[in-house]
């Protein structure tokens, strides 16, 4: 996100224009000016640490969506180091700042829980049009070229048309979908599933299921009952539960992870639909106030563009670097 | 959770007491204040910086009203301004002078516009209209299948065209729209509502096709639909397809959610294009109009009390509460069995927990949004199990239950002799209070207080 803010100056040489929205626009693109610029300035001619400056940059995290308190606390530790280590150029700044947002991101990054025996079953949740069932196809895809066997459960029994969907997403990845009509129980058919792959012994079991807005408890307490289904089948199952997450998403963001994590045990993030201009910044908040990693992220359409998460490449682009 | 605006304004003016002005000094902390409430309600921090300014000139060149603290003043400046930017006028349509209308759906992936569409549609049939349905999306699986459902839910006709095997892209899309277009007019549809992929607006053919599809059905509305949870990126995405398109107006989903909307006041700032409607449910008909003035005290933080008295009223049966009133006020109390059609009343407004999140979290019900987390919800169900474990006789008639029909009731219902102890201690203090507010006691005091408190919100 501060990628495009800051990235491209063209957009500021715009000739102005009339009228009230019009200067709004302008207002807009005036601040796209390259993070580079902006924390060389944080240092001015005095080689003093320019508060106006952290403010501004304060600010540009602010507008990647990684919220005020996040922000300041990560501007806040910045000045403190920033003045400790006698940071002399912006570069030096930058990598501070770099290394910060990567702590907090590696921080909560471990391995995935041990599977005693298969399958290892992962679990989908999160909000309506996030992108659970493309991202369940793509994570198929992922395991099949690993050479791992995979089985797929459409627990989205509500949403219209979420069956065939997946099932397209099923043929494309020559996975196998344990499946029931709409409106059918979805522990229902997570049972079947379960069964399914248990008895077939495939290495994952992927259940997709309906987007829910975490603040309607009966859809919730539905997601808590899939999950003691789960355990009465394979007792040390979800072994994973991936809140599916657009990169768009604002601070309500915090809210989603908070809840669903008390509902569904979430163990982890994908971060979709990266290939727009925001760049998830939540992201990082979610992993200093909720600590939970972000295991995937999704980056396109197409059935290969799920990548694993790299916190490198995530700050990078953060930072627009 | 969060605080809202007037809980962190009053710490700001905490030490203003008595002054009563507003100056240049003391409005930097409650700037500061106001600049945080809006960002962490996802307001784009241009359009923040901005409405700062304009708070600042308005504040500082303000007289000073007697009749309201520093607090207030501010607050309503700031309530103000936002509804100022949203915009006052009330969503309209525009319909074409000849049939068909012709409504164009854009957004990106997974804002709802498939669901929106069908509810648009089903808004229009309300209105005595004759929608038909397309779905271009030919990109995603089983998307034109889930508008074919979503139409047949709410008895609506759809287009459905032949792929003919053809291979998804624009060639396709221009296809089935012009087909659908012919089909409307054929079929006596006044209106033609075309549901479109989502895409990214930095995806540089997609958008070409949204703009060929423009020329190609000349659409008196193109709606933006647009996620009520974006965050800072919304001016991006709602900014790029209006250079585009040249948008009429936004359709806000999701917000059945706890999302504060900031993203509305973006979108409108960076269009200019109002936003006509709100999607706030899964269902066909959670789908209403626009209020500027209510999602301006959501994003402040400050409940959402028209939503919630508008549900009350569309929901409760007036009859039975007003029955209620005049039992409970007057002499003779109301009974158990009342008590339980109340109860049921009230739930049937959904979870408390949502209700009492849209109460305003300063006056009267402060602190309730903050309890809300805290609610059992389970203790309606106990309630409701221990009256429905009475005989008829008990229930209207609270003083026979003795200790052995106690015994009796909290078997019969699960629970134990204590809670229905509780329960009939409850209840014999509410009749009490209410038979107090019937002789104008303390409790109509307070609601009277209450009343005015709510006048005081700057609405």
């Amino acid at each position: 996100m501060i990628q495009t803010l800051f990235g491209s100056l063209k957009e500021a040489e715009e000739p102005p224009k009339q009228g009230f929205f019009d200067r709004m626009k302008q207002a807009v693109s005036r601040t796209r000016e390259s993070l580079e610029d902006r924390i060389e300035g944080v240092l001015s001619m005095t080689r003093a640490v320019d508060e106006d400056a952290l403010e501004e940059l304060e600010m540009s995290l602010i507008a990647s969506d990684l919220g005020v308190n996040t922000a300041g606390e990560i501007i806040g530790n910045l000045r403190e180091r920033a003045k400790r280590q006698q940071i002399e150029n912006g570069a030096e700044l930058k990598t501070l700042l770099k290394e910060q947002l990567k702590n907090i991101l590696d921080e909560q990054q471990r391995p995935p829980r041990a599977v005693a025996t298969v399958p290892e079953v992962i679990m989908m949740v999160g909000v309506n049009g996030t992108g659970k069932t493309t991202t369940s196809g793509k994570l198929c895809a992922h395991f099949r070229e690993q050479g791992k066997s995979v089985m797929l459960c459409a627990a989205d029994t509500f949403r219209a048309a979420a069956i065939e969907q997946l099932e397209v997403w099923s043929e494309r990845s020559g996975v196998e979908m344990i499946k029931s009509k709409q409106g059918a129980d979805p522990s229902a058919v997570l049972f079947d599933a379960l069964q399914a792959s248990k008895a077939r012994g495939r290495d994952y079991l992927i259940v997709d299921t309906a987007g829910r807005l975490h603040t309607k408890s009966g859809l919730m307490d539905e997601l808590d009952k899939m999950r003691r289904t789960t355990q009465r089948i394979i007792p040390d199952a979800p072994h994973e539960v991936l809140l599916v997450m657009d990169a768009t998403t604002g601070q309500n963001g915090l809210q989603q992870a908070r809840l669903f994590t008390e509902a569904a045990g979430v163990t982890g993030i994908v971060l979709t639909k990266l290939d727009g201009t925001a760049k998830g910044g939540i992201a990082i908040a979610i992993a200093r106030e909720l600590k939970l990693p972000v295991r995937y992220i999704g980056v396109g359409e197409k059935i290969d563009d799920l990548l694993p998460f790299n916190s490198d490449a995530f700050v990078d682009s953060l930072l627009g670097a | 959770m969060f605080e809202n605006l007037s809980e962190k304004l009053q710490r700001a003016f905490k030490n203003l007491r008595g002054q009563g002005t507003i100056t240049e000094e003391n409005m930097q902390e409650a700037l500061r204040e106001i600049r945080v409430a809006l960002l962490e309600a996802d307001v784009n921090l241009n359009v923040v910086k901005e409405l700062i300014e304009h708070i600042r000139e308005k504040a500082l060149g303000q007289e000073v009203l007697t009749a309201l603290s520093p607090t207030e003043q501010v607050v309503k400046i700031v309530h103000d301004e936002l509804v100022a930017l949203l915009g006052k006028d009330t969503a309209r349509f525009n319909f074409a002078p000849r049939p068909p209308t012709v409504i164009l759906m854009a957004g990106l992936q997974g804002s709802g516009k498939t669901t929106t569409t069908g509810k648009l549609a089903a808004w229009l049939q309300k209105g005595g209209r004759r929608p038909m349905l397309v779905s271009v999306d030919v990109y995603r699986p089983a998307a034109r299948e889930q508008l074919k459902v979503v139409a047949n839910s709410i008895k609506a006709k759809i287009y459905e065209g032949d792929t003919k095997g053809e291979p998804a892209g624009t060639p396709l899309v221009e296809r089935l729209a012009k087909e659908a277009r012919r089909e409307a007019v054929n079929s006596g549809c006044d209106t033609l509502i075309v549901d479109t992929a989502g895409r990214l607006h930095v995806d540089g053919e997609l958008m070409d096709e949204m703009a060929k599809l423009k020329t190609l059905l000349a659409p008196q509305e193109i709606l933006f639909v647009a996620d009520a949870m974006t965050g800072q990126d919304a001016v991006r995405s709602a900014d790029e397809f209006h250079k585009r398109l040249a948008l009429t107006g936004v359709v806000l989903t999701k917000m059945d959610g706890d999302a504060r909307g900031g993203a509305a006041l973006s979108i409108r700032h960076v269009t200019g294009q109002p936003i006509k409607f709100i999607g706030t449910g899964e269902k066909p008909d959670a789908f209403e109009a626009f209020h500027p003035d209510r999602i301006v005290s959501r994003i402040l933080g400050m409940g959402d009390i028209m939503t919630l008295i508008e549900k009350a009223e569309e929901t409760l049966d007036k009859k039975k509460s007003e029955e209620f009133a005049r039992k409970a006020l007057s002499g003779d109390g109301f009974s158990l069995e009342d008590f339980r059609d109340q109860l049921r009343q009230i739930r049937k407004l959904g979870s408390l927990q949502n209700i009492m999140k849209m109460l305003p979290s300063v006056g009267p019900f402060q602190g309730m949004q903050q309890m809300a987390d805290q609610v059992d919800e389970g203790q309606f169900s106990r309630v409701e199990a221990i009256i429905n474990s009475m005989t008829p006789k008990e229930r209207n008639n609270h003083e026979i239950i003795s200790g052995s029909r106690r015994k009796r009731i909290a078997n019969g219902s699960g629970t134990s002799v204590q809670e229905v102890n509780q329960l009939l201690r409850q209840y014999a203090q509410m009749r009490k209070m209410f038979k107090g507010v019937g002789k104008g006691g303390m409790l109509q005091r307070r609601a009277m207080g209450m009343l005015s408190g709510m006048k005081g919100m700057g609405r």
